[in-house]
């Protein structure tokens, strides 16, 4: 497996390209440039969802789904498992991760705070995307309340 | 062995068709959809029962050795999706796909 500093990089790279070159400073920018990343992990998370699950037996069940998101889609992107997975049994699921690997070089606490979405919205679409192609619509948003914890909330869509 | 090969996206629609010989595409886009009803019943029918990969492709059909090929095919498919060129739910146009589709087509016809 190839150094996790690898994508560390890469992934700054990427949010401080999209901010870089911002046309639109505004919130209205900034919306467009957390689409942009959230769409990039969306197709990443595709194509994971489809080459992780190989050795995997056959999903019986939604909490299966999320708890192979929490151990080996984390495992194979962050090298480690998520710390916690908390759901109301009616949808919606909190993962929890206390050390999150893009957040823990930046600080440690209330630093930085405003700046942490930007490095979140990738991860939001990856967990979309390897849903979507486990047959699950989902919503995925993140929060920090100090870094670097953060949760990410699937909210199931039923259609 | 395979006369037709078929990939068939979440939405209903065939992404990837392919029949030897190359006529009757019709009839072989009933019957694709003739076993996807198949696969409906089979899955609401199962519930909770504890299934494996391998169990879920031959419980479906009928059992046959053809497991090989469905890994084949998955892993071709799997390649398809990590292409960046390629968009989820677009036809699969790629030449490798193609050359792996006729590769098992004619391996035990």
């Amino acid at each position: 497996m190839a150094d996790a500093a690898l994508f560390e990089f890469l992934h700054t790279e990427m949010v401080a390209e999209l901010w870089a070159h911002h046309s639109d400073p505004g919130p209205g920018g900034q919306k467009m440039s957390l689409s942009v990343l959230e769409g990039m992990g969306f197709r990443v998370g595709q194509a994971l969802g489809e080459r992780l699950p190989q050795e995997t037996l056959a999903f019986r069940e939604e909490l299966d789904v999320l708890k192979f998101l929490c151990k080996d889609l984390w495992v194979a992107v962050f090298q480690k498992q998520m710390d916690s997975l908390r759901t109301n049994h009616q949808g919606t699921y909190v993962l929890q991760d206390n050390s999150f690997p893009l957040l823990i070089r930046m600080a440690s606490g209330l630093q930085y705070l405003e700046e942490a979405p930007k490095f979140l919205a990738f991860t939001c679409g990856l967990l979309r995307g390897t849903l979507s192609t486990l047959g699950i619509k989902s919503l995925v948003t993140a929060s920090v309340a100090s870094l670097p914890t953060c949760k990410f909330q699937v909210v199931i869509q039923k259609t | 062995m395979a006369v037709c090969v078929a990939v068939i996206a979440k939405e209903n629609y065939p992404l990837y068709i392919r029949s030897i010989p190359t006529e009757n595409e019709l009839k072989f886009h009933y019957m694709v959809h003739t076993s996807l009803d198949v696969v409906d019943e089979k899955i609401s029918a199962m519930g909770k029962a504890l299934v494996d990969q391998r169990e879920l492709y031959l419980g479906l059909l009928y059992p046959t050795e053809d497991y090989k090929m469905f890994r084949k095919l998955h892993n071709s498919y799997t390649d398809v999706m990590c292409n960046p060129f390629y968009n989820p739910g677009d036809r699969i146009q790629s030449r490798a796909f193609d050359s792996m589709v006729t590769s098992m087509m004619i391996q035990v016809c």
